[in-house]
């Protein structure tokens, strides 16, 4: 995680060495969090990818990616960039919507172009553009598909990540999805977006119900804790494990026909990709790109598996 | 020695600073019945027990470290580490080696190197050059944490499949129905519990821990047996490590998060000092149960709020060591 950082930092600093070639020469920074789990890692991946395959496409556009473990780095981050860059737009990931609302603002009120990704900021209005993961949708999809997989109902337990407004968004969308379909929810725990914690959790409630249809894992890696319990127990009575987030393992498990893991539903890290895209976009072409980009969280079977499967990718 | 008049003569009178801690298990226990029927299982007990073996077996090594007036906050990164570690050589070395049990065997060693030499370079750090313990843990701590992130490229480090079917009886399987993960977390507390008490380097760690300038006129050879503690539990967390591959034959960031605080939160719930100079091994075993069939009960009950998980956990590490606390005023 500090390596990261420091990676980060170097990157910083090398690019401030650099003179200014050309007056016209526009500076993007990209913020994101460290990679501290496994979606985090794939969407620095991501974002590294789109930085060195738009620097390529676009001669008189400049990056400075710098990736923070906690929120007060971020900070440190804009600050640095405003400061000794001069950025023309900045893509930020906010770690957390508060602490980092009034330096994004003072990015936008510089004149900057501001991109925010993912988690929104605690003031609506300051971003020119916002490219969305939907969480509500991401929990409808989920559960229409449960409903879909189990027309006469049955008993499942649902595993929930950590307490944030994320979670909050996901499991209302979920529940309201599954609501009068005869699914019932027997358990649910917070999993914390963890395997070792889910397993943990799935343990105990295989000790608690003796008949469990379904599972709804709602993250690939809670998922693999999951599986893991399952197995162990040697349990049969759990039809499938719904994850989510595409993970590679699981899609090609999916696109393998895995019995027990049917479907995954997208919450694509690569959205970091799309932002700094239509960043790019807007700061070189007149095509307009501000608003908001809700990027749809979209049903994997193994039907389009092979689509969704990125070999490259740490996550 | 100074560390005989902190060293509690058995008596016969019911001492509540001994009971505390097995009060309140049994307490936990009675509860958990009462919730839920599964709780006694068999199935039940060898879970709980199982995924307390990790913490457990880093536990007994921090007694030591503790007893020894010292502390340990890398316990967690560094487990992180040496298991990306031993999935790294294991995955590196199958093509040459092939999967099967030799292959085991060189993760197995890889392991308990990696924790030797991480536990000789944070005693080396606060024995030969004389930095906090504190300081120095913290620093190897983020420094694990990093490499093993790295290591993962922010993603997670996977065992091979077919090895992973090999590993897998490490941590299921076992002799009679009890998981090697509980005989070897057994074994490990057996064998601290009779050091700490008949052996010379349990009392010399006491020693330490009560007063090192006393220990050291005793002819002590204080360096060295702080050197010790740290290596001792280096070599644990490698074993923990051990155990904790097989089960799901993945490393990641996210490994062994806060596992020191467990590991140092159920050695203070067991009855041994945090300022050194006492340490009761089958204390910190009765710790470490408390703490995970604190997990376990919230998990099979439904009254309470996911939420508040964190709070009951903390009232309850709380009540168990007020339960114990020293009647005369601490000098």
């Amino acid at each position: 995680m500090k390596l990261t950082n420091s990676i980060g930092a170097f990157a910083l600093a090398a690019t401030l060495a650099m003179p200014a070639f050309a007056q016209d020469t526009k500076v993007i920074g990209v913020s994101i969090p460290a990679a501290t789990h496994g979606w985090a890692g794939g969407m620095n991946f991501h974002a590294q990818q789109a930085v060195d395959r738009l620097e390529a496409v676009y001669p008189q556009l400049d990056f400075v990616l710098a990736t923070a473990s906690d929120p007060a780095k971020q900070v440190n981050d804009i600050e640095d960039m405003m400061a000794t860059r001069n950025i023309d737009a900045l893509v930020v990931l906010p770690f957390e919507s508060e602490p980092l609302t009034s330096p994004v603002k003072a990015v936008a009120d510089s004149g900057a172009w501001v991109t925010v990704v993912d988690r929104g900021l605690a003031i609506e209005g300051i971003e020119d553009l916002y490219v969305a993961g939907d969480n509500s949708g991401f929990g409808k999809v989920s559960g229409e598909y449960m409903v879909s997989a189990m027309p006469d109902g049955g008993k499942i337990v649902a595993f929930r990540g950590i307490p944030t407004s994320i979670d909050n968004e996901r499991v209302a969308g979920f529940e309201a999805a599954i609501e009068g379909s005869g699914i019932e929810i027997i358990g649910m725990e917070h999993g914390n977006w963890n395997r070792d914690d889910s397993f943990v959790v799935m343990e105990d409630f295989l000790s608690k119900h003796e008949q469990i249809d379904a599972v709804w894992a709602s993250d690939d890696d809670m998922a693999i804790g999951v599986l893991a319990a399952i197995e162990a127990a040697g349990r049969d009575d759990i039809k499938f494990v719904l994850g989510g987030a595409g993970m590679k393992e699981m899609i090609a498990r999916t696109r393998d026909g895995d019995a027990m893991i049917p479907a995954n539903v997208t919450y694509p890290p690569a959205m970091i990709a799309t932002a700094i895209e239509m960043t790019a976009v807007g700061l070189t072409s007149t095509a307009p790109v501000s608003g908001t980009f809700v990027i749809g969280s979209v049903l994997i079977t193994q039907d389009n598996a092979a689509e969704f499967y990125y070999p490259d990718s740490p996550f | 020695m100074a560390a005989a008049d902190t060293n509690p003569k058995p008596t016969m009178r019911l001492d509540l600073k001994v009971l505390g801690p097995i009060l309140a298990l049994v307490v936990l226990v009675v509860i958990g019945a009462m919730m839920n029927g599964n709780f006694l299982s068999a199935g039940n007990i060898t879970n709980v027990l199982s995924r307390s073996a990790f913490i457990g077996i880093i536990a007994v090594g921090m007694t030591f470290v503790i007893t020894a007036g010292g502390l340990d906050l890398s316990v967690g990164s560094m487990a992180a580490f040496i298991a990306g570690l031993m999935i790294l050589v294991m995955n590196g070395l199958l093509p040459v080696m092939g999967v099967g049990w030799p292959l085991v065997f060189v993760g197995m060693l890889t392991a308990i190197v990696a924790g030797t030499a991480a536990g000789f370079i944070n005693g080396f750090l606060i024995t030969n050059m004389r930095i906090e313990a504190f300081i120095v843990t913290l620093g190897t701590m983020g420094i694990y944490r990093s490499l093993v992130t790295w290591l993962a490229d922010g993603g997670t480090l996977s065992l091979d499949f077919g090895m992973r079917a090999i590993i897998r009886p490490i941590y299921f399987d076992g002799i009679l129905g009890i998981s090697w993960p509980i005989i070897v977390f057994a074994l490990v507390a057996i064998l601290g519990e009779v050091v700490m008490r008949r052996g010379a380097f349990g009392r010399h760690a006491a020693a330490v821990g009560s007063n090192d300038q006393v220990a050291r006129y005793s002819s002590v050879n204080v360096n060295r047996v702080r050197m010790m503690t740290y290596v001792g539990l280096g070599v644990l967390v490698g074993i923990a490590t051990i155990m904790y591959v097989p089960r799901l034959g993945s490393a990641s960031s996210s490994t062994g998060v806060l596992w020191e605080l467990e590991a140092i939160a159920a050695v203070i719930i067991g009855g041994t000092m945090l300022k050194g100079g006492f340490g009761r091994v089958w204390g910190t075993v009765i710790g470490v149960l408390i703490l995970s069939l604190i997990g376990n009960i919230l998990n099979l009950t439904d009254g309470v709020s996911p939420y508040l998980n964190g709070a009951v956990q903390g009232v309850i590490i709380i009540l168990a060591v007020i339960l114990q606390r020293d009647k005369k005023a601490e000098g």
